[in-house]
């Protein structure tokens, strides 16, 4: 049994203007120590799905319709408030995409540091202080003993992101969701933080689902690849799977985008048409209309995710039935 | 060479830090730019790389006119902005117009689709009624902005719909120099290639001359003929795009380039990547000499103590590090 | 001017242009759905309407004395009763109603005017501009307002219009801070960099573009301009220094009101009531205009 089962969840925004279908039935499994990514564009349902195990999502006007996610059995969706506050912050912790705001500014580091100590494990808080400094200098912040009483606006971007990863990893989670969290920053720094995620990690055997819309980032630090478009799953596998023989259009169109792969001197390839809008209930494939491959049966055809190749699964029914293959893309 | 279309000559643009209640002396400075030089020729687009702090954005409204110089020349087509008077700047503005990053703060939400491209094309024409609308069209069309929703809100749009209008607005005083800065950072990936092709297309057909402003370096290649690497207000590296990205030459552009996750698994997985230690220094009190070498793999004792001037380096980029042809 | 040809391109786009959704009618439909606003509106509107029509609608004429009748209370002939020189006081209060009213909104507008142009100004210039302009306004604040208002009246004596000046030149300060701090904040956003990059002249920058985007708290803070300044003048006209008699407004009225109230309360209940229904709706108003145009819940 995996560390996390998550089946067909679904969660929707009940709206004035009508029912947005954000996370339409995923479905997926987190090993142990696993790093799972997950890839799509803004609009595709990969942050309400991570909201969504926390059940952080507001409620009205969203609502998770439907879907378990059983964490060692315990079904995060549906158990009760008490379960559910022991195992967040301490079995399950997430780290966010801005640094800026996901601190409270008004108070200082170490008591946010202390904060899920004390909460979760009891402890007197001298020894919650001694774990706090050390937990600042995994992360790579000098001087830690002295700036571990430090507000959030004394450190810059990158510090705070660290902060976060601490504070995060201060109970030694079995599952830590990261969504976007290096989106904001710089490209070097984005590689720092990366590195110390992956080294973290292995440190702690904690499992990771990380949420981004950058193919690069998903290529050097991901063991499993989800693609997300439109609130559903379209593509599951390794990462090797997923970048050398893609499986969906989608997956492709979007390794085709990314700048640094093409040419000087061409235009760049562009996924022509705009993201759905998930207000209406779409039978078949939801990216049909800006596929080139979509036949007739890809609007008609309701689709499901489908093993396609050894733990490859795809929900393009065209690659279900081997009409196209990984080489014609 | 004075046949440049745009040259800096040792620009630098620093913000005072007063102290003190009764009365406030000044105490230090924030050195955002500090001490850039550039030649730009008509046509050309040069990409201005850099981390936040490095004073990208300050170098680009400096040049606008928008934030004072506080050294140095700016000389476009021959003529020295910093000595217009305001008034002047004002009317000079038609030939140097910016993009800015955010499409969803840089447009009046009040102002309808067309009221907005109306006043700006009446700052180089001043048309009025069907001449007027006639403008407005073809400028939507250009864009590839759907004239029918002339009368709409900016709130009506998407992000990549807005960034259209921001630069038809930019182009509609028809300016010879174009900034952009960072105009596709706030769009998702798939509508980023979109608003791309336009901005490239657009500056070969109006011939213009253009500084494209990004954090992200594979975005700047694919635009710019040449690319220039910032660092704590300073130029460290220039050349040729390509060259730039295949064979930086510089410390800091070498870390820089390394940075840049590959959407390739197994490359990413064996390559080295150059990961630099600690924040990038406050622009306040910058380290003395070479300003990166307190991060500097390759530094020596030499490099703290004169900053370091441009070096030709093995292929055609200029780097300013005084071991650049060691290392 | 060029005529357009009928087969010119141009002609079916002009024909088929689609229709915006403005912020200003988001807040409107938001307004609509505020029942306490709504209401407040309309038996605000009502009882302006009513004043308004003062002179063609009221029984009596408002200073037809008849001293044979002399206070009395509420009837079929007079459905306020009469006041102690016999005047009708419905009459009177429908008068004073427009005296009230249209000092508010006639004082309002002027403050309103001075107040946001100099404001607006004063932010978007900043530095020593602002610091010199605010300044002024911080010593007018100091003046003690009563004073000012007896030394008018001891150059000028009682002169109606005195009200106007008295009230107009305390209401814009406010309005001017409120509007610098405003202009302040938003001037910073990119739009304003835009346009100063596009070459636009200071004022059409502030007129167009500033001005438009503080319009909302502006708005706001007008119609809870309004009841202030009838409230200034009541407090004027109670201590004699506002409207003469025999002009009549709901400030005199509840002055005499006031003095006669043991013996004849109607005299002070009736016009007392419209005054704080007129301000009741007011001040309601003003809160849902304040919610309607909170950006925070306009269009996504």
């Amino acid at each position: 049994m995996a560390l996390l089962e998550v089946r067909d969840l679904k969660t929707y925004f009940h709206t004035r203007n009508g029912v947005v279908r954000a996370v339409d039935g995923v479905s997926f499994d987190l090993e142990k120590g696993q790093t799972l990514g997950i890839v799509g564009e803004s609009g595709s349902g990969k942050s309400v799905t991570c909201y969504s195990l926390m059940r952080l999502i507001p409620q009205p006007p969203g609502r998770i319709e439907s879907g378990t996610a059983k964490l060692d059995g315990v079904d995060l969706l549906s158990c009760s408030d008490d379960v559910l506050q022991q195992i967040r912050g301490k079995r399950v912790s997430m780290i966010f995409q801005d640094p800026m705001t996901s601190l409270n500014p008004y108070l200082k580091i170490s008591t946010q540091l202390i904060e899920p100590l004390c909460l979760h494990e009891d402890m007197p808080k001298k020894v919650a202080l001694k774990r706090a400094i050390e937990a600042l200098e995994e992360v790579g912040i000098q001087d830690a003993a002295k700036r571990v009483h430090y507000y959030p606006h004394e450190f810059s971007g990158g510090m705070r992101q660290r902060v976060m990863i601490a504070m995060a990893l201060i109970t030694k989670p079995d599952v830590l969701i990261a969504d976007e969290p290096t989106t904001a920053l710089d490209v070097t720094v984005q590689a720092q933080i990366l590195e110390l995620i992956k080294q973290r990690q292995k440190e702690l055997g904690t499992a990771v689902i990380f949420v981004t819309h950058d193919l690069g980032v998903v290529a050097g630090f991901c063991d499993q690849v989800r693609v997300m478009y439109g609130g559903r799953i379209v593509e599951a596998g390794s990462t090797q799977d997923v970048f050398y023989r893609p499986a969906h259009p989608y997956t492709w169109a979007l390794q085709k985008s990314i700048p640094s792969l093409q040419r000087k001197g061409d235009e760049l390839y562009t996924i022509p048409g705009m993201p759905p809008v998930l207000k209406e209930q779409i039978t078949g494939c939801s990216f049909a209309a800006r596929c080139e491959y979509a036949v007739e049966r890809c609007r008609t055809q309701p689709v499901a995710l489908k093993t396609i190749a050894e733990k490859h699964q795809s929900a393009c029914v065209r690659f279900q039935e081997n009409e196209l293959q990984g080489a014609d893309l | 060479m004075s046949d440049a279309f745009l040259k800096l000559e040792s620009v630098k643009t620093h913000f005072p830090i007063y102290s003190g209640i009764l009365f406030s002396r000044q105490i230090g400075a924030v050195r955002a730019v500090d001490g850039v030089s550039l030649e730009i020729k008509k046509g050309e687009i040069l990409g201005l790389v850099g981390e936040s702090g490095c004073g990208k954005s300050t170098l680009s409204r400096t040049i606008m006119q928008l934030v004072p110089a506080t050294a140095g020349r700016i000389v476009l087509e021959g003529q020295d902005l910093s000595k217009l008077s305001a008034s002047e700047v004002r009317q000079a503005r038609i030939n140097f117009q910016m993009i800015f990053q955010d499409p969803y703060a840089s447009l009046n939400p009040r102002m309808t689709v067309f009221d907005a491209l109306a006043e700006a094309i009446a700052t180089r024409a001043p048309l009025k009624g069907d001449a007027m609308a006639r403008k407005v069209i073809e400028l939507m069309e250009r864009v590839g902005l759907s004239p029918q929703a002339m009368k709409k809100y900016p709130h009506e749009f998407s992000g990549g719909q807005r960034q259209r209008i921001a630069i038809a607005r930019a182009l509609a005083p028809e300016p010879r120099l174009v900034i952009a800065d960072e105009p596709v950072s706030a769009l998702d990936v798939s509508i980023q290639s979109q608003i791309l092709n336009l901005i490239k297309k657009l500056s070969r057909e109006m011939g213009l001359t253009m500084i494209f402003v990004a954090h992200d370096l594979s975005v700047v290649k694919y635009i710019s003929d040449r690319i220039a690497v910032m660092y704590l207000g300073k130029i460290v590296e220039i050349g040729e795009a390509i060259s730039i990205l295949e064979s930086p030459q510089h410390p800091y552009t070498r870390a820089l380039v390394s940075a840049i996750p590959e959407p390739d698994p197994d490359k990413e997985r064996l390559r080295n990547r150059i990961v630099l230690e600690g924040d990038p220094p406050s622009p306040i009190d910058p380290p003395s000499g070479c300003s990166f070498h307190p991060r500097c793999p390759y530094a020596i004792e030499a490099c703290s103590l004169t900053t370091p001037e441009f070096f030709k380096t093995k292929n055609t980029n200029l780097a300013a590090c005084i071991r650049v042809n060691e290392i | 001017m060029t005529r357009i040809k009928p087969d010119d391109p141009i002609v079916e786009v002009l024909q088929n242009v689609e229709k915006g959704a403005s912020l200003w009618s988001d807040a409107w439909h938001r307004l609509c759905k505020n029942r306490m606003a709504v209401m407040s509106l309309c038996i605000f509107a009502f009882i302006g309407i009513l004043s308004l029509l003062a002179p063609w609608i009221s029984p009596y004429e408002y200073d037809a004395q008849n001293r044979s009748y002399g206070a009395q209370s509420p009837s079929a002939a007079h459905w306020f009763g009469t006041d102690t020189l016999g005047r009708d006081l419905l009459t009177r209060v429908l008068y004073g109603g427009r005296v009230s009213i249209g000092v508010g909104f006639l004082a309002t507008a002027v403050s309103l005017i001075i107040g946001v142009l100099y404001g607006a100004t004063a932010g978007y210039k900043g530095g020593k501009i602002d610091a010199v302009m605010m300044r002024f306004v911080d010593i007018l604040y100091t003046m003690p307002f009563i004073i000012f208002v007896i030394i008018l009246m001891v150059i000028f004596g009682k002169q109606f219009w005195l009200l106007f000046v008295a009230i107009g030149a305390v209401e814009w300060l406010t309005m001017a801070r409120i509007v610098r701090g405003q202009v302040m904040a938003i001037k910073q956003q990119e739009f304003v960099e835009a346009a100063v990059s596009l070459g636009y002249s200071s004022p059409r920058i502030i007129l167009k573009h500033l001005i438009p985007n503080v319009l909302g708290p502006i708005i706001v803070y007008t119609t809870l301009t309004v009841p202030s300044v009838m409230l200034l003048e009541a407090v004027l006209s109670f201590l004699g220094l506002g409207v003469q008699p025999p002009m009549s407004s709901w400030g005199l009225l509840i002055k005499d009101g006031a003095e006669k109230m043991e013996n004849f309360t109607w005299m002070l209940v009736c016009p007392a009531f419209f005054f704080t229904l007129t301000l009741f709706c007011l001040n309601f108003l003003g809160d849902g205009l304040r919610d309607a145009l909170d950006p925070k819940t306009s269009a996504d």
